[in-house]
Parts: C-alpha cells; structure tokens; sequence
C-alpha cells in the first residue's frame, strides 16, 4: 500500500487507574480505509481521540507525516473529526456550521461560499445553507458533520461511531456514501466502530481491539477468513470455535474426529483452536459425514437458514439454504481449506488479552 | 405514555391550577390595574401613572434601574467564570458546589438581609473586629453600595444556576468540534460557548434584573431610610399614605418596565439561537 501518514509509537493510557490502552503500536497508510473495531471499552475512541488531539497519552508518541504531533492541540492538527451524535454547533445555520473552520482560517466570502456549496453538493444536501441543524434528520445531520469537516481539506478524517445512532437502513445507505466520498476525496480516514459488519463493508484495513490491545490487524477478507485468536474469530461473525488437537501437518482432531486440513507447523499432538464458520460446515447424510449429529433448532434469517447441530457434546451453528428439519440425523462435513487453525492463548496474559466479553 | 386519558380529564385536573391562577394573580392584576387608572372619586385617570415625572418619583425610579443594573452586571461577572468551572468539573463535585450556593436560599430572605445589617452596621460585626485588629473601619450601611451588596447577595443564585445549566448542556464534543475546525480556547468561547449559553445568561439576568428593580426590603434595611428606591415608594403609599390609586399608578410603571425587559430579552434570545 501507500507510505505512512499516521503512525503510534508505544502508546500507553489510562483513566483512574484503568489500564485503557497498553503499548499500543499502529501504522496508518495515506490514501487508506481504516476501521478500528472492537467492543466497547476496547481503547478504539480513546485511539482517534488522542489521534484527535482530545487526548494526549501517558506515553508514547504520535507521529503525523514524519513529525510529532504528540503535544500539539487539536485546532493545530491537519486532520478532522467526525463526531458521534454529530455535535453540530445549534446555534448557527447550515451554511454557518460548514464554513466554521474556513472563517477561522479567515478565508474570503466568496471562497467560503464555494466551498459551502461543493460540500452540501458532495453529501447530496444541496440548497440546505438556510436551514438549522434541528430541522434535519439524523441521517442529514450527520451528512453536514461529514461536510464540516472536509471543507478543510483535511488531510484525515477521523469519523467516531458516525453511524451509531441512525437506523437500519439509513446506516447501510451512509455506508456506501462514505466509501464513495472516500473514494472522491482520496484522503484517508479513520473509522471506529463495534459493528463488524459496518468494518467489513467499508474498510480496506481493519485493526481489531480488545482490552487496549491490538488483537488482529489485516484486510476485511483476511480477518474474516484467517481469525488470528478466539476472540477475533469470535468478534467478526458467527463462528464454531472448537478446542481441538493438531495430529500432525494438514491433520486435524475435532471432538474425536479426525478431519484434514491445510495448515502446516503447529507441531504434533498440540493443542489448538479450530474455527469453522457456520456457511462453510456442510450437513450431509450421517454415513456420508465424518462425524454425526442431531439438528436441535432451525430459524429461518432469510437468505439461508439457520441451525443447531448437536455432534460428539458440541453445538454446531451451520447457515444453509438447504433445510433439515428438527430432530433429523445428519452428518457434518467440512471442506479442508475452511478449517481454521489457531495457536491456543500460550499464557495467561495472552489469554487475558483474548478473552471474549 | 400518555398519563391523562384525554384532553377532557387533563382539564378537569388542571382546574385548581387554573382557579388559583385566577384567585392570586389575575384579580389582583386587574385590581392594580384598576386602581392605578381611576381616581378617588372613580373617574378615569392618568394621573397616577403620570406621577412617576414627578422629581421625587423619578429620581427614585431611576436610583432603582441603576442599581439594578450595576448588581445584576455584577452577578453575572461573578456566575458566569464560577458557572464554567463547575461545568468542567467531574459530576460528583460540582454537586457539593452547587448545594453550596443554594444553602443560603434555604433561609429566611428577611432573616438574611438582616444579618448583613447588624454585619456591616457602624459598631457592627465587622467593625468591631477591625477595631480589635487596628484596622481602619469601614461605614457602607446605609450607602447605595450596601444595596448592591445586598442584592447581589440574595440574588446571585439565581444568575449562578441558569447560567450553570445551560452551560452544562453543551456537549463536549461541541467544544471539541470548535476545536477540531482550528479554533483556539478564545475563538470557541466567543463563537460557540457563549452563544449556546446565551439562553441561561438571558434567564439568569431576568430572575436578578427584576427582584432587584422591585425590592423595597433590602433597601430598606440596608438603605436605611434616606435612600428610596420605587419599590419604597410604592410600599409607602399603601402602607403608610393609604393612597392605593397612587400606588397601583406607580406599579403598573414597574409592570411595564419588566414587560419592557422581558420583551428585550425574548428577541435577544430569538437573535441569538435562531437567526
């Protein structure tokens, strides 16, 4: 990818005592999408406020295009923030919001108004300049927070849960809009969310947090694909997350069951975990599966179905557009290149690390 | 939720309210009004509102809005910093801050006026112990300067808690969008703290403004007998000339200089939050 805009070098916080974020290390490429995900009280808002400036850590050092920027306050940073609940100034019009951070950069009128009005232009707002932020939907409130702060040609967007508080469908619309205006802008941006779906959709790269650290960092395809621990397999997605035992190379033991697979250097007879997404376990007639269950619950979720299959004490999640009905005997198969393989937490300090909420 | 089942029931219930309302301060109102256009012998008249040219009335008229003013600025100097410390203050704190302020209002009004006066009385309190510290004695009763003080004292609460309340409301994240888009501490409290705090500023100068302008008895004890404000000379008139037509005339003055106030203030509010 691109070089380095943003780059954290060893930051450590804490509020009252509370470790939030421990030696945390993070490169942020220019040009890039960037999502960090992870559940609440992870360390990912405190991350983008110290980003932001709002913050600044115990330790460590933010470090933007090559200079520290640890100490500087936020009007003096290149970048821009998208807030949660959009914090928009009530007091002032439309047009007055946006053009804030272009008056106090004294820029003229007739600038200001340009720029204005490509801004509501982008966010698909036009001839909104005379209307007061409490007039409009969430949805279009948060469209003038996105316009407020890119009519600085900022060099980043930092965006706090900015979807959070819309609904279903306006959430998925602003998805796409986000993606688009970051594919318009070719600025980076900096996306915090809990929602794995939201960072799936929009990200390019996405850093999974959990208790202040770093758990995964990759491509969307890469962390759903290749879970690196329990919890991020478990935090992204549905997923079976079987306590199994490494034969030897491309040989698996699942709840007594020997299946193959194709992950190699884990050594012999080592404990590991084992993640089987719930699409990718097929359910077959019981002689033809290698090993055999009853079907405990079936929902119907629309695009497939869903259900529980009791096999050898384990309840597996299985999505399928094909039904068995409750109580029918099946067989589970699953294809080698799907099996998972994970070190199990080595110590317990990484285990606490791991740990699912 | 709806707690009444229709509108019928709700009117029904807010009968009392309305019968009071009528009983204390429409009557009244109407009774003032009354009295304060009609003569002694029942004619109609401006006279008695007309009065308040007179050179007595309106110096004390005058003396009254001046003072009124200076404590009601005075109030707002002293709020408005105390009101953003505490807004930025953990929750837990500003609580115990705030009780504080409000303790006094727990106490008896008169009880509390009073106490400044036998404090700052000539062989007073305060007096007495910078006597005993040779120290030079200060004699402020019975100045304008004790007036202020005094309303100033009993009415600085009521600046302090709107103030405090809308300050408290703005979000943190306004401030720090403010900050975020390049401004500094001084371009965001100009542009965004103090505007979003202009309705508590507006209500809080009301709820001082207009005690002040009418109170007889904080000058009265503090004033001493010399210095009347309109609110004197109004009590005056009922209590001791028994002239209510004369009385009612000045007080509807009164009545309209704090309608007066109010309406200033509604559109400052209007200009300020919807332009």
């Amino acid at each position: 990818m691109g070089k380095d805009l943003i780059t954290l070098e060893h930051i450590s916080k804490s509020y009252d005592g509370q470790l939030i974020l421990d030696d945390l290390n993070l490169s942020i490429y220019e040009n890039s999408f960037v999502t960090l995900l992870g559940p609440s009280g992870c360390g990912k808002t405190t991350t983008l406020r110290i980003i932001g400036g709002f913050e600044m850590p115990d330790q460590g050092r933010v470090i933007f295009h090559g200079q520290d920027i640890t100490k500087l306050s936020p009007n003096k940073r290149q970048l821009n923030t998208v807030f949660q609940k959009y914090a928009l100034f009530t007091h002032m019009t439309i047009a007055e919001n946006i053009a804030f951070g272009l008056k106090i950069k004294n820029k003229s009128a007739s600038y200001i108004k340009d720029k204005v009005k490509y801004a509501l232009k982008l966010v698909n707002l036009e001839g909104f300049e005379n209307r007061m932020p409490d007039s409009l939907s969430g949805g279009q409130q948060q469209r003038i927070a996105i316009a407020r702060a890119i009519v600085n040609e900022p060099k980043v967007l930092l965006l706090d849960e900015p979807l959070g508080a819309l609904d279903l469908k306006m959430r998925q619309d602003m998805q796409y809009e986000l993606k688009r205006l970051k594919e318009e802008l070719g600025i980076t941006f900096i996306f915090v969310t809990h929602d794995q779906e939201e960072a799936l959709t929009m990200s390019d790269h996405i850093v999974v947090m959990n208790q202040g650290y770093i758990q995964q960092e990759g491509s969307p395809e890469k962390i759903y694909n290749e879970p690196e621990n329990a919890f991020v397999a478990d935090f992204i997605g549905d997923s079976n997350i079987i306590r199994s035992t490494m034969i030897r190379d491309e040989l698996v033991e699942i709840l007594g069951a020997k299946f193959a697979c194709v992950d190699k250097g884990f050594g012999e007879n080592k404990p590991v975990d084992v993640v089987i997404r719930p699409e990718d376990v097929e359910l077959v007639a019981p002689e033809n599966g290698t090993i055999k269950g009853i079907v405990t619950d079936l929902t119907f979720k629309g695009v497939h179905y869903e259900m529980d299959v009791q096999a050898n004490g384990y309840e597996w999640l299985v999505h399928s557009t094909k039904l068995s009905p409750v109580g029918s005997k099946v067989g589970i198969k699953v294809d080698p290149f799907n099996i998972q393989i994970m070190n199990v937490p080595a110590s317990m300090d990484e285990e606490a690390i791991s740990e699912t909420v | 939720m709806k707690l009444f089942k229709s509108n019928k029931s709700a009117g029904l219930m807010a009968s009392p309210y309305i019968a009071w309302a009528l009983i204390f301060i429409v009557i009244p109102l109407c009774m003032v009004i009354y009295y304060g256009i009609t003569s002694a012998d029942g004619n109609l008249t401006i006279e008695n509102i007309a009065t308040i040219f007179k050179p007595g009335f309106f110096k004390a008229l005058k003396r009254s809005v001046f003072l009124a003013l200076i404590s009601t600025f005075v109030c707002f100097i002293l709020s408005y910093p105390l009101g953003m410390i505490l807004s930025s203050m953990k929750l837990k704190k500003n609580a115990y801050i705030v009780t504080l302020f409000i303790l006094p209002m727990w106490m008896n009004f008169l009880l509390r006026t009073l106490t400044w006066m036998t404090l700052l009385e000539k062989k007073g309190v305060i007096n007495t112990i910078f006597e005993f510290m040779h120290l030079p004695t200060i004699s402020i009763i019975n100045t304008q300067g004790a007036i202020v003080l005094g309303m100033v004292y009993n009415f600085l609460p009521f600046m302090i808690l709107p103030i405090y309340n809308s300050l408290n409301r703005i979000d943190e994240n306004v401030i720090n969008a403010a900050r975020d888009l390049g401004a500094d501490s001084l371009q965001t409290f100009w542009r965004i703290t103090l505007p979003l705090s202009m309705p508590g500023i507006l209500s809080g100068i009301t709820m001082v403004f207009i005690p002040a302008l009418t109170t007889f008895a904080i000058s009265s004890m503090l004033g001493g007998s010399k210095i009347l404000l309109i609110g004197n000379v109004i009590e005056q008139e009922f209590t001791q000339l028994y002239d209510w037509h004369l009385g009612s005339g000045l007080s509807i003055v009164l009545m309209i200089f704090i309608f007066i106030n109010m309406i200033i203030e509604n559109l400052a509010d209007k200009g300020g939050v919807n332009k």
